[in-house]
């Protein structure tokens, strides 16, 4: 096993009180399972269960004891069959000890890598830590535990625990418990070890790191507090958003027979001079340019390279300030975490030193930072205390990017209390307001306390791996629905509202809203949304399968303007503002061929709406052409009427003004009429 | 839109650098700040006379392809650094109010001005004069009679003005002997009351000070960047306005230009099967490799797995401030704001809530689907600050984009070290930090009082290169520690102490324990070349049975860089071989 590859032995209770939660375990264990694939595909995996009513394990073999712990699957790579296998999990008829299960599954790593071995290893275990420990044959639990621990910990094996603690029946003894929560506390400070404690089949799909990235840090160097004061030490992501594996493009092009197609799409850039032209521009032959007024400035690399900002590598202090003058939402990027070097004890003090007195005195320090050499630019950003609760770990800092003056946007906005009292609550709305936001509470004490960022799953991720499965199998397999578990960051817990029913009827009673009856249809968007609740299924569905219901892809004959305007507004694709827009001219023209008084109202409105439409668009070409040939056309066909309800209504061409690519100059809009005008009494 | 009529008196050269500098200054500004301004700039009481309704004393000073009122150019900037050497010469000056005409060129130059700035709608654009004079007495030297009238003229000529919705702002320069009297003529013509006359002229040094050290910064117009449904809860949704407060600024955008012509390229962008060479629409295919197969999705099914809710946000619950971590963090953060244009009331409850949660010290917990992947996200309200010059922070929630369980990486877990108590600071040691920091402390600090030190850079260097100067003006680099605030004895002190207490007596040296032993054999495991001869290997062609780890053992040896294919490896040994 390389440095990078990691040996995991998933440990399941599979026992009668976690059936419940099973289909969740076997969800997230699958998602582990799949990105390893995908991800880390030499890993190595074992799966063994323990409440079953059989016994199958090497130790049980050796030496006895043991019982009702099941090794499904010895330590191998994974492979294809592990994910399917790990979905169809064993109920178990009996309690299981998970004491028993871990000693199986360290026997196993131990077995199998040896301590020499370098990569890592992990042992995952998914219980819900509620039924009794046998007794060793000498000393204590606590004894068996500490010299498990330690033994794990010499072995160099981590060690991951998910305790479930849903909804827990009423036969279990909160004795049991406690001691089980307090022999897993034991093992956290003797091995690498970390409990998790999950609420809700959510936080279970969470708690589960699906995802194993190799830390890389960011910068080893100096926090350097004057030239001569300079604190050793290290940088890492603390925050990096997991994305969607990037998917290759595909090309269907080579001909079937074709066996050893590789289906790929190569993407070219090609620098011309003009549009037309076929003459490519070599790299050297095209140089950078940045506006400057209105005209572009040419930069040359070499110039770039040696004008530009250099700065030099490192952390500098600038200084300390009061926490609370750096507001929350001041922070810029995804977070950064800055541990001391742990080769350097003193270090460790002086990162110690400076972040537990920031914690107490409630300041933070303002630092520059430049990661890398030859680094562009340098960043300010603020170190706020991330002192420790273990005894193994060493204090940090957390390291958030702060803006420059020019990141700030310094848009006025009105005061609220210069609103009319209208607009403002009154006393009574004020303290439904305050109920509720005291009511509809998501974290009772800090242990209960539910939608944690650290255990909520992403549910676009969770349902693509799904999705991914699924289709490994059946090509045209349909898009699953999301998880019944993600409805818990999508919706209220509807435990919590209907515990708070009363608070809620009340603020919806003292807070009215309703639609601005001034406003046009087309703006009424907002309400639209139906209320969900009891009969939320129907409408789940809708905002999943038909996302595409509003999209209006034709201008028919009913409401040809919502359908223009709907139309032209669709950003999914550019195509559409072409299409709108020759799709209603058709409709103009067909209204004016028709020649009749109404027609020519509406063909009128059309007009307008198109006009609107090009100005909104910057196609003003497209109009101006457009109405050209209209005037012609109907100076044709001698359709007066219409031309006197266009002379009326005022439509000009599109002039400079309103759209900058229009060659027709503001005068020239409005002389329109006049031009044409004498032609036309002719 | 704005116009500086600027005014030269003949006297006074320094008034007329002061005034000239100002411009040029504020211009070099303005032209990477707001570049869609326009601006005119027009000389009164001149020699020589230039503008459309062709009045004496009047100039109105241009560069070729360019309007009369137009943004402004390279070009204009450059001509304009030199006016001083050429006024003179082109334009000169002359007071135009003598006794004995009836010439008013003061009254001209407003005439000009507002012809010129008869461009454009005042609905949409911001019209503005700004007027440079020492002369606080225009019409002293007139009868009284030919005064009186000639005040009056032009006091009309200014109310028109600004009844076209056009600002006058004065800036008058003082002699040094005798402060500007802005009560004998001016006051009446920019509309000041009693109230603001004394603090009038203690402004005016300020105000051009602000125009000459602009920091030169895009500004964008306040615009809502997202429009977002607010569901409380069933059957109560309101409507908020989501802005982009702060975002990272860029140096702009980049054009690629020919390098011959410096004309603009046009960049094509086109797709190549690899196994035909067709050129090809972009495909709507899609593959993961998985389980030894290429699994296939179109981009529409891609789309549709990401489209998990609506757009809407929708409240969760409530947590006490406590429980949002610094690094739940992801992006910046977006303002949000409500309107009632769309929904009556949307205010009321969010001022409710607002208030609340302020008073509570709580924030919100909601699932905002108008992102992809839709995240959960933190509103925390945020109290109205205001400051000397106006609102510090607006009031409104700040949305604050949440990580996912597997954005969040435990680092501190990798540093622990199980059951080994990892030293912590000594009560000794925490006395001294506290005095370190109380001596390091930034007074007044505020966020973003930092300029960005690359950007302003680069802006130097843009400068340079379009007007052609010599020298790229030095750009200070704020962003550097206060060498001379670290340097106090105080400081220094605090600093050796906090040192002392650390590191000991014996200051440099650092206890290292483990893994650094390691690293350093493995270095020097390295730096030797390996048991092959390389010379005698690459003459007889046979570096190539080498494997990349051997070749890259003579690279490493030798400082080489050791990136690249083997076959890159090989020739760079064979050129380092013949040096």
């Amino acid at each position: 096993m390389a440095r990078n590859r990691e040996g995991l032995v998933l440990l399941l209770d599979v026992g009668p009180a976690m059936h419940d939660v099973l289909p969740h375990v076997e969800k997230a264990c699958s998602l582990l399972l799949q990105k390893k694939l995908i991800y880390n595909k030499y890993d190595e995996v074992g799966i063994v269960v323990f409440g079953t009513e059989e016994t199958q394990n090497e130790l049980a073999r050796e030496i006895g004891g043991y019982e009702h712990v099941t090794v499904l699957r010895n330590i191998r790579v994974v492979d294809e069959a592990v994910v399917e296998y790990v979905k169809r999990l064993p109920r178990g008829t009996v309690a299981g000890d998970f004491l028993d299960a871990l000693i199986v599954g360290m026997d196993m790593l131990i077995k199998m890598y040896g301590a020499a071995q370098k990569g890592k290893k992990r042992l995952c275990l998914i219980t819900n830590a509620a039924c009794p420990t046998k007794d060793p044959f000498e000393g204590t639990k606590d004894d068996q535990v500490s010299t498990i621990a330690m033994k794990m910990a010499a072995e160099g094996i981590k060690m991951e625990n998910i305790v479930m603690r849903a909804n827990l029946s009423g036969d279990v003894h909160e004795k049991i418990i406690d001691e089980n929560d307090h022999l897993l506390n034991l093992f956290s400070s003797n091995a690498i070890a970390k409990t998790v404690y999950a609420e809700s089949p959510l936080s279970l799909l969470g708690s589960l790191k699906t995802r194993r990235v190799a830390p890389v840090t960011l910068f080893r160097g100096d926090l350097e507090i004057n030239p001569t004061m300079k604190i050793k030490v290290w940088v890492y992501k603390k925050v990096a958003e997991e994305r969607l594996p990037t998917l290759k493009m595909y090309s269907d092009k080579a001909p079937p027979t074709d066996k050893f197609a590789k289906h790929e799409v190569k993407i070219d850039y090609d620098y011309k001079v003009t549009a037309e032209s076929s003459q490519v521009l070599a790299p050297e032959e095209r140089i950078k340019g940045f506006r400057y007024g209105p005209q572009v400035v040419p930069i040359s690399p070499d110039e770039m390279e040696t004008l530009k900002f250099k700065p030099d590598k490192g952390m500098k202090l600038l200084g300390f300030t009061k926490a609370s003058s750096i507001l929350r939402h001041y922070y810029m990027k995804d977070v950064n975490i800055v541990v001391p070097d742990p080769s350097k004890e003193k270090s460790v003090l002086a990162v110690s030193a400076i972040a537990r007195e920031m914690k107490q005195t409630n300041k933070v320090a303002i630092v520059r930072c430049v990661w890398r050499n030859g680094q562009g630019n340098a960043v300010v950003g603020v170190l706020t205390p991330n002192v420790s609760e273990r005894d193994d770990t060493p204090d940090s800092f957390y390291f958030n990017v702060l803006p420059f003056a020019e990141d700030v946007r310094e848009f006025p906005f009105p005061s609220f209390s210069r609103f009319p009292a209208s607009w403002k609550p009154d006393e009574q709305q004020q303290a439904v307001a305050d109920n509720l936001v005291k009511m509809l509470d998501l974290a009772p004490s800090a242990k209960e306390e539910v939608l944690k960022p650290d255990l909520t799953p992403n549910p676009v991720l969770q349902r693509f791996y799904e999705y991914l499965e699924l289709k490994s199998k059946s090509t045209d397999a349909a898009l699953p629905p999301i998880d019944e578990a993600f409805k818990r960051i999508m919706e209220q817990d509807p435990e919590l509202s209907s515990n708070n029913k009363s608070i809620m009827d009340s603020f919806r009673g003292s807070f009215e809203v309703k639609e601005n009856p001034k406003l046009k249809k087309t703006y009424k968007r907002l309400l639209r949304d139906k209320p969900s609740g009891s009969d939320d299924e129907d409408n789940r569905m809708v905002t999943y399968d038909n996302a595409n219901e509003n999209k209006i892809d034709n201008i028919g004959d009913a409401n040809p303007i919502q359908d223009f305007e709907a139309m032209i507004s669709r950003r999914d694709n550019q195509d559409w503002i072409d299409k709108a827009i020759t799709q209603m001219k058709t409709r103009i023209l067909k209204l004016v061929e028709k020649d009749s008084i109404d027609e020519s109202d509406r063909a009128l409105e059309c007009l307008l709406a198109l006009r609107k439409g090009c100005v909104l668009e910057q196609e003003p070409k497209q109009f101006n052409e457009f109405l050209n040939h209209l005037y012609e056309l109907c100076r044709e066909r001698n359709l007066a009427h219409f031309l006197k309800h266009f002379k009326s209504k005022k439509i000009t061409l599109i002039p400079k003004s309103e759209a900058a690519d229009s060659d027709v100059a503001d005068e020239e809009a409005g002389d329109f009429y006049v031009k044409q005008e004498p032609k036309l009494e002719s | 839109m704005e116009l500086d009529p600027d005014d030269e008196d003949d006297k006074q050269e320094s008034h007329f650098h002061i005034a000239v500098s100002c411009i040029a200054q504020s211009l070099k500004s303005h032209i990477i700040n707001r570049s869609n301004d326009e601006i005119a700039i027009c000389f009164f009481n001149t020699r020589e006379k230039k503008n459309l309704q062709d009045l004496n004393g009047v100039y109105v000073f241009n560069v070729p392809e360019r309007e009369c009122i137009d943004r402004p150019t390279a070009r204009m900037i450059k001509d304009f650094d030199l006016i001083e050497e050429s006024f003179e010469k082109d334009i000169g000056s002359q007071n135009g109010i003598v006794s004995d005409s009836r010439e008013n060129s003061l009254y001209s130059a407003l005439w000009v001005a507002q012809a010129l700035l008869r461009k454009g709608s005042s609905k949409t654009a911001d019209k503005r004069i700004f007027l440079f004079t020492n002369e606080d007495d225009p019409f002293g030297s007139m009868r009284i009679s030919v005064k009186e009238d000639m005040t009056r003229t032009t006091l009309q000529r200014a109310k028109d003005a600004q009844d076209l919705g056009i600002s006058i702002e004065l800036l008058p320069l003082s002699h040094p002997d005798k402060q500007f009297d802005i009560t004998l003529f001016y006051k009446d013509l920019i509309g000041l009351n009693s109230d603001e006359l004394t603090e009038f002229m203690p402004s005016v040094g300020q105000k051009l000070d602000d125009m000459k050290d602009q920091l030169k910064k895009r500004v964008l117009a306040k615009r809502i960047a997202k429009r977002i449904t607010f569901v409380i809860c069933d059957g109560l949704s309101i409507e908020l306005n989501g802005y982009a407060l702060l975002r990272p600024a860029i140096p702009g955008t980049i054009t690629w230009l020919d390098s011959t012509t410096n004309l603009p390229v046009k960049v094509e962008r086109s797709y190549i099967c690899t196994d035909t060479g067709a050129i090809m629409q972009e495909p709507i295919q899609r593959i993961q490799p998985y389980k030894n197969q290429d699994v296939m999705f179109t981009t529409g099914e891609l789309s549709q797995l990401k489209k998990i809710s609506t757009g809407h946000l929708r409240l969760l619950g409530f947590k006490p401030l406590s429980c949002l971590k610094d690094y739940h963090n992801l992006k910046p953060s977006t303002f949000l704001y409500p309107s009632d244009k769309e929904v009556i009331g949307s205010t009321r409850a969010f001022i409710a809530l607002h208030r609340s949660m302020i008073q509570l010290g709580r924030f919100a917990v909601a699932f905002y689907g108008g992102t992809t992947p839709p995240r959960m996200v933190a509103l925390v309200a945020q109290d109205e600050i205001e400051g000397d010059g106006g609102q510090v922070e607006p009031p409104g929630m700040n949305m604050i984009y949440l990580p996912y369980a597997n954005d969040i990486r435990d680092i501190e877990e990798l540093h622990s070290k199980p059951g080994v108590a990892v030293p912590r600071a000594s009560d000794d040691q925490l006395k001294k930090a506290s005095t370190l920091m109380r001596r390091l402390e930034l007074k007044d600090f505020t966020v973003c009082q930092f300029a960005n030190p690359a950007l302003q850079k680069h802006y130097a260097i843009l400068q340079a290169i379009a007007l052609d100067e010599d020298q790229v003006r030095e750009t200070r680099d704020e962003t550097l520690p206060d060498e001379e605030g670290m340097n106090r004895p105080a400081v220094v002190k605090a600093i050796e102490e906090f040192k002392q207490s650390i590191y000991g007596d014996d200051s440099d040296e650092e206890s290292d324990s483990g893994p650094k032993e390691k690293t350093r054999k493995r270095k020097a495991g390295i730096a030797d070349e390996g048991n092959y001869d390389f010379i005698e290997l690459a003459k007889t062609g046979k570096l190539k049975d080498l494997t990349v780890v051997e070749l890259k053992t003579y690279l490493a040896a030798n400082n080489l860089s050791v990136v690249g294919k083997k076959e890159v490896l090989i020739n760079r040994i064979l050129t380092h071989i013949s040096k």
